[in-house]
């Protein structure tokens, strides 16, 4: 850009005016901010306030633009203005709206503001506009990895809204599981039988679709690439392999049931009359095929004696089986009760539970299946015997304490063995690790991938192995409430039981939702923009190739797989997987990774325009680094609720406390503020940050900055995490008021003035 | 008596939850119960059962036949319908205790000395002979049903109860040697043999019994 002309525009509305000096504001804008233009106004987001500003950009007398009024989350339809960089100094929920409306509070108040204002100056003055990427990629195919219910409802749902698909499936027809079953679980009222599963009209749909092209027999060899253009081997069994490009992947690859040969206590594999609810499935329909009853596998006699056994190898507190429940088996045993029901009341059929598990409108088909005789059974079984020609159950009665409780005479005996995923191969099990030492800090362990047990699904290319990044129990990773669908590979969807545990009415549900996910993928992909959750950001980052040491530190630290690596080691960002969270701009140690809107200069040119009074004024000075998706919002809203907090906090928002690089922590402590603190989302397991793995990265790197405090003799609580959510609103001023405390029992920091 | 019972175990086998479903009073409910255990938790009485009413569904279904028709459980229900109120599954709970109670002491295998049995029955006796209760009556017998001492004892206890009765008209002195009963005793007699027998029919009981 040319020659900067700054324009700082404050306004007077919202209570501003009255709390505030505005016109010494306006002084320290001019002054100490270096605004060519200042202007007051009395009601900045009205069409005249803003009017006054687009007058200023199109007269050529302003570019760069500083809004001093309400917070950042405001007002963003008013205060958009193209090609412009702008910044915001949040004068009204985290100014007045924090500080109480007295005489005596308004010294404060005012330095408050007047530090807001020298910050959003010194911030856009390191901005610049950032141009969509350059390596936009405008395919808009989608590809659909396996052909089950939910691979079929995601090709039909895309097909439907008039984007091409691919959809290959490994075995030779489509179907999956479902067209293993007999019946499916009613879906609508009455909710009172069985009744036909959705395969064949979804094959035949499919077969109608003139947009889904079906690769049968065949598997995804390769895949490379980014959203909008990944690049993709298709290969058949007979080892013909076709090169596809596509620019979104809906992975829907399904589950295997847990194997019932763990359970030999159970009677698996000891006698043929114990199956698994994929036996009993291939029972019914043989059955059905030969218009007969269903008979057992050893002898072909009746079946006139059936108990089921649920959670079969689930709920296992041992750990030994699965510890999760799979939600739908419950449901499953009822359904297969029935088929014997139906066929003949007087066909025992006891279904033993330990609770049953029949979300939503399984209340109503249980209730079926008690109106139809089916006994249910609240017991822990112990042992499936077999002797004599029949089975032997024995059980412990949860409700009559009846340890020795059994059932014989017993001609089948079903086992609830549940879900689990076909994730592929699980990238972060480690084998020895490769450690990336920079000489900048610990040493990284870098994961290796093991050889595989399970195939790859995808067969990634990324530099982090080639398969999504798993969360429990070898489901993929996904944020179950906040953003489901979304993997920790952009541009790639995992729908259905490989995210999690689902019967067939959720898969299909789910299954639409990928489809839309992979469409916004690729519409977002084709203007070079972000996808979730910065959707539209058109910012990415770019590094400094001199200055870098091929640490690969931003390689490892990427939640995303987004950059991978060349000939020479250095970082090779693939701007389309990238979602713009600055954790590898936190991570590189050399600072050589930036934004245009967003570096380390940006923030730390804030936190060097903050006015630092002396040792001896009482007036500290508390940087708080808040992420912008939970704790900024968080503090706003305190505001809003009129919370009180310290006057001597500064705030700056960040895309993810994984984007705060050690330098900003260190200068600040260098330049005289006596206490830092971060807010980022909870991480873990049962994280919330919007970039799964951003603040766990700053949570590692704040406990290694102990040992730079120390070198600086300065205390450990100089130095603050917390993890804070959305709904925290009444802790966040809790929490600095707790902090602000804390550094006045330890005392000013001694580099003031240094 | 015992011989109804013999009769019923050879119809039914295996299966009692068959038997309390075809003989039973709201009996074929039972199988409805999910075991959610609030009907247990809500009767004011739950904590003092062998088997509260959830446990006793549980029973029928395991086919504990024994256990169920001679145990004093179901004997304790007063009527209070808590449970039927609050029942999920709206399981008229309160009745079929009812029914189980009197489907027992048909069979002649209800415990023989439960108060609440023993009470049912004077009360009956009374009540059917005369198509009115003769308040006297009916107490001269209860209190004196465990022997002559104790009737003293109780017949003193409740004597402000009774003087108070006596005083509005709700005891007759002399019911003991002239009780009037209702206008047509012959008539309604005949109407509870009549409706036993269509009930005996419809269940398929032989028709003798208490
Ligand atoms: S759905 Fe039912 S059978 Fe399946 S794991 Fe859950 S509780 Fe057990
Ligand atoms: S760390 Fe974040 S900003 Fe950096 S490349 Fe990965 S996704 Fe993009
Ligand atoms: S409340 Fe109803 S459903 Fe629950 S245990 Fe009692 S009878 Fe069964
Ligand atoms: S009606 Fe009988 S069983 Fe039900 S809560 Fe009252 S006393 Fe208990």
């Amino acid at each position: 850009m040319s020659e900067v002309k700054l324009g700082t525009y404050i306004c007077r509305g919202c209570g501003i005016g009255d709390r505030l000096d505005t016109a010494a504001l306006s002084v320290v804008a001019q002054k100490e901010g270096k605004a060519q233009l200042v202007r007051e106004h009395d009601f900045l987001c009205s069409a005249d306030g803003v009017a006054t500003i687009r007058q200023s950009l199109e007269g050529g007398e302003v570019n760069q633009v500083v809004i001093a009024a309400c917070s950042r989350r405001s007002k963003t339809e008013a205060f958009n203005f193209e090609n412009v960089t702008v910044a915001r100094a949040n004068l009204r929920e985290q100014v007045i709206w924090t500080q109480p409306d007295t005489p005596e509070a308004r010294e404060l108040t005012q330095e408050m503001a007047a530090d807001y204002i020298r910050m959003a100056c010194a911030e856009v003055k390191k901005m610049h506009v950032p141009a969509a990427s350059a390596n936009a990629g405008t395919n808009k195919r989608v590809l659909v990895v396996g052909g089950g219910v939910s691979g079929m409802t995601s090709a039909l749902e895309a097909a439907k809204a008039g984007y091409e698909v691919l959809l290959v499936e490994k075995t030779g027809a489509l179907g999956g599981w479902t067209a293993k079953l007999y019946k499916r679980i009613p879906f609508r009222e009455p909710y009172a039988d069985p009744v036909e599963t959705p395969v064949h009209e979804l094959i035949a749909a499919i077969g109608k679709e003139p947009r889904i092209k079906v690769f049968l027999n065949s598997t995804t060899t390769r895949t490379s690439g980014s959203p909008g253009q990944f690049s993709v081997d298709i290969t058949a069994e007979s080892g013909n392999t076709m090169t596809e490009n596509v620019g979104a992947i809906v992975m829907a690859s399904g589950f295997s049931l847990y194997d019932a040969n763990k359970l030999p206590h159970l009677g698996y594999g000891k006698s043929p009359d114990v199956v698994d609810q994929a036996g009993l499935e291939a029972l019914a329909l043989k059955a059905a095929a030969d218009g007969a009853r269903i008979r057992r596998p050893s002898d072909g006699r009746e079946v006139k004696n059936v108990v089921f056994v649920q959670c079969a190898g689930q709920r296992d507190a041992s750990g030994e089986h699965l510890t999760y429940c799979s939600g739908y088996c419950c449901n499953a045993s009822i359904k297969q009760a029935m088929y014997f029901k139906d066929a003949n009341r007087d066909i025992d059929t006891n279904i033993i539970y330990t609770d049953l598990r029949t979300p939503g409108n399984g209340e109503d088909f249980y209730r079926s299946a008690q109106k139809k005789g089916v006994s249910f059974t609240k017991g822990r079984v112990k042992a499936v015997e077999s002797a004599g020609g029949s089975l032997t159950v024995r059980f412990h009665d949860l409700i009559l304490n009846d340890e020795r409780a059994t059932v014989t005479g017993v001609d089948l005996v079903v086992l609830a063995t549940g879900q689990i995923p076909n994730s592929g191969m699980n990238i972060e099990l480690k084998a020895e690790p490769e450690k990336a030492d920079d000489g900048h800090g610990p040493s990284v362990e870098v994961p290796v991938p093991v050889p595989p047990k399970a195939a790859s699904v995808l067969n990634l290319t990324y530099r982090q192995g080639p398969d999504l990044p798993q969360l429990k129990y070898g489901f993929t990773d996904s944020h179950f409430i906040c953003f489901p669908y979304e993997t920790r590979r952009s541009g790639i969807y995992a729908t259905g039981p490989v995210r999690r545990p689902m019967d067939l009415v959720q898969a299909v549900e789910d299954a639409t939702g990928a489809a839309l996910k992979a469409i916004q993928a690729v519409e977002n992909a084709s203007l070079g923009r972000a996808l979730h959750p910065r959707s539209g950001d058109l910012s990415f980052p770019s590094f400094r190739r001199e200055g870098c040491t091929q640490c690969k530190r931003c390689t490892v630290e990427c939640p995303f797989g987004a950059i991978d690596e060349d000939e020479q080691r250095y970082p090779v960002f693939n701007e389309g997987r990238c979602r713009r969270c600055g954790t590898c701009m936190g991570a590189c140690p050399v600072r050589v990774i930036s934004f245009e809107n967003y570096s380390v200069d940006t923030v730390g040119a804030q936190i060097k325009a903050v006015d630092v009074p002396d040792e001896f004024s009482e007036k500290p000075r508390l940087l708080l680094l808040a992420c912008e998706n939970d704790a900024y919002p968080a503090l706003d809203m305190a505001g809003m609720n009129r919370l009180q907090s310290s006057a001597f906090v500064r705030t700056i928002p960040v895309r993810c406390l994984g984007s705060v690089n050690t330098i900003w922590i260190t200068d600040a402590l260098n330049s005289g503020y006596d206490g830092v603190m971060l807010m980022g989302c909870k991480h873990g397991d049962d994280y919330q940050c919007h970039f799964v793995k951003g603040s766990e990265l700053a949570d590692y790197r704040m406990s290694k900055i102990d040992d730079t405090l120390k070198g600086l003799n300065l205390e450990p609580e100089r130095v603050r995490t917390y993890e804070v959510a959305i709904t925290d609103i009444a802790r966040v001023p809790q929490l600095i008021n707790d902090y602000a405390e804390k550094i006045k029992e330890i005392g000013m920091n001694p580099f003031k003035g240094f | 008596m015992t011989e109804l019972n013999h009769k019923m175990v050879e119809q039914y086998r295996n299966d009692f939850l068959k038997e309390v479903e075809a003989n039973v009073e709201e009996g074929d409910w039972v199988k409805m119960c999910m075991q959610c255990g609030v009907c247990s938790g809500s009767c004011p009485f739950g904590p003092d059962w062998e088997h509260p009413p959830q446990e006793i569904f549980m029973m029928i279904r395991a086919g504990k036949r024994d256990e169920v028709l001679r145990s004093e459980s179901m004997w304790m229900c007063t009527s209070c319908y808590n449970c039927i109120v609050r029942c999920p599954r709206e399981l008229p709970i309160t009745h079929i205790m009812h029914g189980l109670a009197n489907y027992a002491h048909r069979l002649g295998i209800a415990p023989k000395m439960n108060p609440t049995r023993r009470f049912a029955k004077i009360f009956w006796d009374n009540i059917a002979k005369n198509g009115r209760v003769n308040e006297l009556d009916l107490s001269v017998k209860l209190y004196f049903m465990d022997g002559f001492k104790k009737g003293v004892k109780r017949a003193i206890e409740m004597s402000t109860v009774g003087l108070g009765m006596l005083k509005t008209g709700r005891l007759n002195p002399f019911g003991l040697v002239a009780h009037r009963g209702c206008k047509d005793k012959k008539g309604i007699q005949k109407m509870l043999k009549k409706a036993r027998e269509l009930e005996d029919r419809r269940r398929g009981l032989a028709t003798r019994g208490a």
